[in-house]
């Protein structure tokens, strides 16, 4: 049985990092708001975006010479997948979750016998693959510098993803990312980028009577590396309010889990406190009556 | 009235600017300036750099872009654009510091002859703004 003097101490250790845990719900409270509304200011883009694309795509008259990045190159052999994770940890199952996702898509590639191939975006997500996928991963990236998300970092990958598709290292691309529903429920994601799926692009305006200034081919050879680059950017901006609430979700318990320790331990310790107390009571009773 | 029409510009990061009043808008689109008025027929185009004149009951307004995608429809125009700056408030630096960028770039001998176009107009309309 631990001593009386072993118990204040771990009261007073579980005590500190509630205090922690505490600090750092306020400080993801506080965080989420702010990238909600990033989040939510970003959305018009990508929509438009996605219609536009949307009514071309439907426009097109030569689907033979349509550009490789809506049809693919017409093979399915290697896949690239970009796993979007965040660069720091505590935050409950956020980053889990999503290699969970991922993992299950390898996995299935593996099966089918095609070439995998893996970027990291967050280094949470490089220490969870390199264990198992060390060979797969081609380029690991993190913006652990940048304290915001911002549109110029979304471009730099897109432009990777574009030059690699350009020299034909790759045939499919995937992006994984947790989607933001609410605070307490995030939902991983996958979506396939290249070629993109038309079917699964969101929007409801549908109208085949637009002019094209120069063609629709040359707008959309313009346009398709301009949507890989949204597309990531929407992925990180969902990925970021996804972090701070799953983080904000997972402190909440923790501080609550730690206030039931402290309550826990203090009933420990007391009844310890009185016991002791009893003995030395009865000790001096029973010498007083010897006597 | 009737002779205005609804105009958004969004970039990544949020929603720029929107107005309603608006009753032209002059776009620099990839084969040259294109005006716009109420009614315009149904139109997707993608810009080249230069400058987005809108004019509004409340008065005219000048925007600087490097690229993007414009949309008309049903009397509502949308741009897309990742690089905007109202000209008002743009600062002589940034100017230059975007000119020095755009020369430096149209030295590269290895650009297409679309990027090398694109550039020379970027060159060109910094140096009218400046």
């Amino acid at each position: 049985m631990a001593t009386l003097d072993d118990l204040k101490k771990r009261i007073a250790s579980v005590k500190s990092t509630q205090k922690i845990t505490k600090a750092m719900k306020m400080v993801a409270a506080a965080k989420l708001r702010r990238a909600q509304e990033n989040a939510e200011k970003g959305r018009p883009y990508s929509e438009k975006m996605n219609n536009i694309i949307l009514n071309l795509s439907s426009g097109i008259s030569d689907k033979e010479n349509a550009p490789k990045l809506l049809l693919g190159t017409g093979e399915e052999k290697i896949h690239l997948c970009i796993v979007l994770t965040s660069d720091r940890g505590l935050c409950g199952g956020f980053n889990s979750n999503i290699i969970k996702k991922a993992k299950a898509y390898f996995k299935k590639i593996s099966d089918e016998r095609k070439i995998l191939k893996i970027i990291t975006v967050g280094s949470k997500g490089y220490d969870q693959l390199k264990r198992v996928y060390k060979d797969s991963i081609v380029e690991k990236i993190s913006f652990k510098d940048s304290k915001t998300i911002n549109y110029l970092n979304a471009e730099k990958v897109g432009k990777m993803i574009i030059e690699n598709f350009e020299k034909k290292e790759f045939d499919v691309c995937t992006i994984f990312y947790n989607k933001f529903k609410n605070v307490i429920t995030q939902i991983p994601q996958e979506q396939q980028i290249i070629p993109l799926k038309t079917s699964e692009v969101e929007g409801n305006s549908f109208d085949d009577n637009y002019e094209f200034e120069p063609d629709e081919d040359e707008i959309l050879s313009n346009l398709l590396p301009k949507n890989i680059s949204t597309q990531i950017f929407k992925a990180m901006l969902e990925n970021s309010a996804s972090e701070q609430g799953s983080r904000m979700s997972a402190m909440d318990s923790a501080t609550r889990n730690a206030g039931e320790m402290v309550d826990k331990l203090t009933i420990e310790y007391n009844r310890s406190r009185q016991a002791a107390i009893t003995k030395e009571l009865i000790e001096i009773i029973s010498g007083a009556e010897s006597l | 009235m009737g002779e205005e029409f609804k105009i958004e510009i969004v970039n990544p990061e949020k929603s720029f600017l929107s107005k309603e009043d608006v009753t032209e808008v002059v776009v620099p689109a990839f084969e040259g300036e294109m005006g716009i008025l109420k009614d315009h027929i149904s139109i997707i185009s993608f810009l080249k750099p230069g400058v987005i004149k809108i004019f509004s009951k409340s008065g005219e307004e000048n925007y600087y872009v490097e690229d993007g995608i414009v949309e008309f429809k049903d009397n509502n125009l949308s741009v897309l654009t990742s690089s905007i700056f109202n000209i008002k408030n743009i600062d002589k630096n940034k100017i230059n510091e975007l000119l020095k960028q755009a020369e430096e770039n149209s030295k590269n001998s290895e650009i297409t002859d679309q990027d090398k176009y694109l550039i020379d107009q970027k060159i060109d309309v910094l140096r009218t703004l400046n």
